[in-house]
């Protein structure tokens, strides 16, 4: 068990060493600094001067794993690229952001978690409670007309872009009821009015795939052999499904639950951008926007990080939970 | 020359187009035909056909996948001068060729191509939708709403710049046809060459392979792609290859429990008992028999990418500006959403024909694997 969660441990060290990795090829030697100044500074009337000078400031023309001109081996090996702009994530000092010298992204991301948390939070739960609630509803009347239409509707859900939602929701609600603001962001409990419009527009989103993903869990658990048994004892259809299907389907329902956990503080991206509210998405997004690859190598790495120790949680709590696996 | 010269290079050749059409249709055609002589698939195609909604939406993706067809067949144009005549380079005497050239699309829907209004005007107006200055015969101005060029011609009214709107979203079909398609078809050998090879020799190989797609997998697909693009310039090519990377993880996972699973089946020992080379007791005897979760998961991808495609261009990492696609048609009507009166027409274009593409491909897609996976079959 011990040495079970020890090499979980080791194995994800290991994983996110090749998320870093991968992350400094693609910058570094798929495409260079160079390349990252011309894409900011843009193609045409650019010399190569100016290209050294946006280097410089954001110290990417360091040698790239050995710095012959410093003083020191420590200082020979770190004042380097792959020290600065690499190894440095592992520790979590991300630096600078490119477009904004004084802005430190560190501080920045610490800032912009709770209002992200503020809004995926309540999109995650409710939307997890009216999914799992109507998907077992639909699977209570599996073959019927119920059925049949609620699936429907949900491949009908499925088929529109997010976009669509955000857009429509926001002119249907915002700009021609009036019911709430079309976009903004206040800190303390002021910040409800501004957000529940695009928490309702959230749980719209997620319901199509949603009913859909937790009635095929619902119907895989009543064609087991545990549930005939409870028929047999002459158990309601309505207990069999509720009481005992439900709790067996929580294995499946819980790995996807703390799976999609990293997910909550980076946010929603699309409705942090349309909705103006300060977090990591909408970070993220005015990252790309201003071509700010310190911020986006930060964050590819901080989500990276996130999901890897929720699935070593997930493959630990296994172990208390399924005593299969922890004889294994 | 580096490979993204290579690449754009190709992509704006119609040689390149051309021929790849041409062989994937002869793939798809030979496949069909290799397909539909086996009992089991000539049985998953009765069953998926069995219901008249299935038909439909088969119907409706044919049409689809025509017209994006017709859209990647073209040749380039000569640049002519007024008298008609071919203008030829000054350094090398070569016929100079138009670089975007022109499609069998264009030619079919040449009157939507050339029915350029000024700007803006509602679907089927007689009239343009917004004022200007009008000279009347008698030499006085007003400021009216002048009459079109086209009147009741634009059945989904034109844009800003006065481009038909039912052009754009049609020329946009090859768009999202493409990213579907060619992702998939990226990621489908990555997928079945690394989960095979992983689930077939296990050991090291196995653990190697792994870790390549556990490494890959730990990153959101969005914010890989976004790393990837914002380094990249926006296009159609990058977009599709970005995409076929980040998407084979989940199907050789798949791919690897599978082919775990065959190894042991008796067919398989006796293959090895009888010394067939590892490579075709893979060939031979385990793709053929994953080929039902390729094309499962091929189909209902598809859709994915799709809306993944839009929400990309929305961002501004997606197929850039001069390509014509659904995601840039939304992006351009978040702020027409916003004037007074407000121009609903571009987004309420892309929104019938993205959804006309992903209920069927998302229908069909639920109905194949209703017929294909052994393991929802109840009767």
């Amino acid at each position: 068990m011990f040495s079970y969660t020890i090499r979980r441990i080791l194995y994800a060290l290991l994983v996110l060493l090749g998320v870093n990795a991968l992350l400094f090829l693609l910058y570094f030697k798929v495409f260079s600094p160079d390349d990252m100044a011309a894409r900011v500074l843009g193609e045409k009337r650019v010399t190569q001067e100016d290209l050294n000078n946006w280097k410089h400031e954001h110290g990417y023309d360091l040698p790239t794993f050995y710095n012959k001109s410093a003083g020191t081996l420590w200082e020979r090996c770190t004042e380097t690229i792959f020290w600065t702009k690499s190894i440095k994530l592992f520790i979590f000092e991300f630096g600078n952001s490119d477009n904004n010298t004084d802005s430190n992204i560190g501080k920045e991301v610490k800032q912009r978690i709770p209002p992200s948390l503020a809004l995926s939070l309540p999109i995650f739960f409710a939307s997890l409670l009216a999914n799992m609630i109507i998907a077992m509803i639909v699977a209570f009347y599996r073959a019927t007309y119920i059925d049949t239409w609620v699936l429907i509707l949900c491949v009908i859900m499925m088929s529109i872009s997010a976009l669509y939602y955000i857009i429509g929701g926001q002119y249907l609600f915002g700009i021609l009821l009036r019911l709430a603001p079309v976009s903004g962001y206040s800190h303390g409990l002021s910040a409800a009015k501004f957000l529940i419009l695009p928490i309702f527009i959230g749980i719209i989103g997620s319901v199509g795939g949603g009913i859909r993903y937790y009635r095929t869990i619902f119907l895989e658990e009543i064609n087991k052999d545990y549930i005939r048994t409870a028929r047999a004892k002459g158990l309601t259809e309505g207990r069999v499904l509720f009481k005992h299907a439900l709790k067996n389907a929580m294995i499946p329902i819980l790995t996807n639950v703390v799976v999609s956990i990293p997910f909550l503080i980076m946010g929603n991206l699309l409705l942090e951008n349309f909705f103006g509210i300060p977090g990591l998405g909408s970070y993220l997004v005015d990252a790309i926007g201003k071509q700010d690859f310190a911020v986006i190598r930060s964050m590819v790495f901080l989500s990276a990080v996130l999901y890897v120790s929720a699935l070593v949680c997930v493959d630990i709590s296994y172990t208390f939970a399924d005593p299969r696996i922890r004889l294994k | 020359m580096n490979i993204g010269e290579i690449i754009t290079r190709l992509w704006e050749s119609w040689y390149f187009h051309n021929s790849i059409v041409g062989i994937l249709v002869v793939f798809f055609a030979v496949l069909i035909w290799k397909l539909s002589r086996r009992d089991y698939w000539r049985e998953a195609f009765h069953r998926t056909f069995r219901r008249p909604i299935i038909t439909v939406s088969f119907v409706i993706l044919c049409i689809y996948a025509t017209i994006a067809l017709l859209d990647s067949i073209g040749y380039h144009t000569t640049i002519k001068d007024e008298a008609g005549i071919a203008l030829r380079s000054k350094t090398t005497g070569k016929i100079l060729r138009d670089k975007k050239g022109i499609t069998v699309l264009d030619i079919l829907i040449k009157p939507l191509k050339h029915s350029k209004e000024k700007t803006y005007s509602a679907p089927l107006a007689k009239k343009q939708f917004t004022k200007e200055v009008i000279v009347n015969d008698d030499g006085t101005t007003r400021r009216d709403y002048p009459l079109l060029k086209h009147p009741n011609k634009h059945i989904l009214g034109t844009d800003k710049i006065g481009d038909d709107v039912l052009y754009l979203a049609i020329k946009s079909i090859r768009t999202g046809i493409v990213i579907g398609a060619i992702t998939t078809l990226i990621a489908i050998p990555f997928a079945l060459l690394f989960g095979i090879t992983a689930g077939y020799f296990g050991g090291l190989i196995d653990d190697i392979i792994q870790y390549i797609y556990t490494v890959l997998a730990s990153i959101p697909s969005l914010l890989l792609i976004a790393a990837f693009m914002i380094l990249a310039k926006q296009g159609l090519p990058q977009l599709c290859i970005i995409m076929g990377i980040t998407s084979w993880t989940s199907l050789c996972r798949v791919l690897r429990g599978e082919t775990m699973k065959l190894r042991e089946m008796e067919y398989v020992q006796a293959a090895k008992a009888m010394g067939i080379s590892p490579f075709r007791i893979m060939l031979r005897h385990i793709v053929p028999n994953t080929m039902h979760i390729v094309l499962i998961t091929a189909v209902l991808g598809f859709s994915g990418r799709i809306l993944s495609e839009a929400i990309l261009s929305y961002l501004g990492i997606g197929v850039g500006a001069d390509t014509l696609s659904w995601g840039m048609m939304i992006a351009d009507a978040r702020n027409e959403m916003t004037r007074d009166p407000v121009v609903w027409w571009k987004l309420a274009a892309s929104f019938i024909f993205m959804i006309g593409l992903l209920l069927p491909a998302n229908l069909f897609g639920d109905a194949l694997r209703d017929a294909l996976d052994p393991r929802l079959r109840t009767d």
